[in-house]
């Protein structure tokens, strides 16, 4: 427990819980951002660089920009004026600590809780690189040939479009 | 004599440590990052202003008229008056806006522009932090730039704003996957992500060449592509629809006024060095000098000199070529940049596990020509040319 986690650890939660707490639809997905920013610089405290950056060229980067997209794209400009609390807020809340009740078990039970944690190993991108292209070469392979078919498929759809509308 | 040009070369380095060495080891860290972070930060700003009025000067010229010429010697002071003129205009924010956001977006933008700049080498031993993932973090931190577009376009309530940035955002997302697909060659290459190692296998010579990226076939189309693209991100002439001035007055900064518009400014000009800088790390060899018998000169004047390079190119550019259409935006993007990023990956394998030689040249140079060709064409045959039909004005 270090200063940099707590203000981290912070940033993230205040972020997460404002996602849920807002009422403007674009204030919550803003906030959703900063939350899982908050997660991307928790993997850089750890020394997962890999992971930290691809989290946030996925999140901030893609799943914020569809999310506001669409918004922008289906949502009237003026806010709605829903209530705070959902009508179902006690089944929400007995699932959600019943969730987290689980959560806490496992961990408290597993070994993680019992043991000293062996020293943080240096993990460079040229070792996760060697994991992927040797152990997991062919789901990595799979993985990418789905991505680029889907990528041309979506090229090839753009390309017929305009003769149908013809 | 050597030893007097390695010390002309590594200046900053030298001024930092000395600089240092007053401090208690303790703060050294801190105070080391932040001296690199203000130096970098007035460097930019100061090309900022010196590229205004070369951009303007320049189109001045382009478009047959004087550009700035009043303020200073020859108008080079022009900077300084606008800067004074941007702080002591009213800030406007309208009524209806949403304040919070519409205050953070100009500072998320500039920020997360200038945040690029830690990983790019501006000399030999001048980067501010040598990452592992240095070229994913780039690309990373660009995807920050869309979320503050979205933002200032959304929360000024403004249909011009908003339709300024689902067009800005439409066209970054589109010319994103062909950016990170042009620079993923160099990539392949260097076996690495850091940009300091893939400077550092560059700055090598055969005889008196230099082994830049840039000069193999898979490079140059690479290159092309990638400032394609670049010019698209960067939101610069013939790519400017999200700011179109005849259509949607300023984009998604109509509603800004005073410094905060001028923050808008710099942060697209900032981000422009950015992705020209990276350019130039990935295929133009970063800091190292174009031929073998000039790497006496400092490293980082050959950073410079090849970043002002590309942005006389971008002013060029944008005095030459007319602003595109939006479905043409698109097409361009989807239909000849997005085939030919994936047909150079190909070549780059290629050229990999080809042995050096003539043939090797004649077969990659071929598979980046020919499909450049008929794709090209195959493309311009489908396009009847005819007059346009609106269907929405009838």
């Amino acid at each position: 427990m270090n200063v940099p986690f707590i203000i981290l650890a912070i940033i993230t939660v205040v972020g997460t819980a404002a996602a849920m707490g807002m009422r403007n639809a674009v204030h919550c997905v803003l906030a959703l951002t900063v939350g899982l920013a908050g997660v991307a610089a928790l993997y850089l405290q750890l020394g997962a660089q890999f992971v930290g950056f691809t989290q946030i060229m996925v999140y901030v980067g893609a799943v914020a920009i569809l999310a506001v997209f669409a918004i922008m794209m289906t949502h009237s400009p003026e806010p709605a004026k829903p209530p705070t609390f959902s009508s179902f807020w006690t089944v929400g809340s007995v699932v959600a600590a019943a969730v987290f009740a689980v959560l806490a078990w496992a961990i408290h039970s597993s070994s993680l809780a019992t043991h000293t944690l062996p020293p943080q190993p240096e993990v460079t991108v040229q070792q996760i690189g060697d994991a992927l292209m040797h152990r997991f070469v062919l789901p990595l392979e799979l993985m990418g040939l789905l991505l680029t078919a889907a990528l041309i498929g979506a090229v090839v759809i753009a390309m017929n479009h305009r003769e149908e509308t013809k | 004599m050597n030893l007097k040009l390695n010390q002309l070369d590594q200046i900053f380095v030298i001024v930092n440590h000395w600089l240092l060495g007053y401090l208690p080891p303790a703060v050294r860290p801190l105070c080391s990052s932040i001296l690199s972070i203000a130096l970098i930060i007035v460097t930019f700003a100061l090309l900022f202003a010196i590229t205004t009025v070369l951009e303007r000067k320049g189109l001045g010229r382009i478009q047959n008229r004087f550009g700035p010429n009043r303020v200073g010697p020859c108008g080079f002071l022009q900077p300084i008056a606008d800067g004074i003129k941007s702080l002591t205009k009213e800030d406007i924010v309208p009524n209806p806006a949403d304040h919070a956001v519409h205050f953070l977006a100009p500072v998320l933008l500039v920020a997360a522009a200038f945040m690029a700049y830690a990983v790019l080498p501006i000399g030999r031993n001048m980067i501010l932090v040598d990452l592992n993932a240095g070229v994913l973090y780039f690309f990373a931190i660009g995807s920050l730039m869309e979320l503050a577009v979205f933002m200032a376009g959304w929360s000024s309530r403004s249909k011009y704003s908003l339709l300024g940035a689902m067009r800005a955002i439409a066209q970054m997302i589109s010319y994103e996957v062909p950016l990170v697909l042009a620079s993923i060659v160099v990539i392949m290459q260097a076996g690495s992500l850091s940009t300091v190692s893939i400077v550092n296998m560059q700055a090598t010579y055969t005889g008196i060449w230099p082994h830049w990226f840039v000069f193999t076939p898979w490079g140059f189309a690479g290159f092309a592509l990638f400032m394609i693209a670049a010019t698209a991100e960067s939101n610069r002439s013939p790519f400017d629809l999200p700011e179109g001035e005849s259509e949607i007055i300023a984009g998604y900064y109509t509603e800004y006024s005073g410094f905060k518009f001028a923050l808008f400014f710099l942060g697209e000009y900032i981000g422009m060095f950015a992705t020209s800088a990276m350019a130039i790390t990935l295929f133009l060899g970063g800091w190292s000098a174009p031929f073998s018998f000039l790497t006496w000169i400092p490293s980082y004047f050959w950073f410079f000199a090849k970043l002002l390079t590309i942005i006389l190119t971008f002013i060029w550019v944008r005095g030459t070529l007319p602003r595109l259409r939006m479905d043409q935006l698109m097409n361009l993007a989807w239909e000849f940049m997005l085939p030919m990023t994936l047909l150079n990956l190909l070549t780059a394998g290629v050229w990999h596990f080809m042995s050096a030689g003539v043939l090797r040249w004649l077969i990659c140079g071929a598979m980046v020509v020919v499909p450049c060709i008929l794709l090209s064409r195959g493309l311009k045959q489908r396009k009847k040319f005819q007059v346009r039909k609106y269907h929405f004005s009838e």
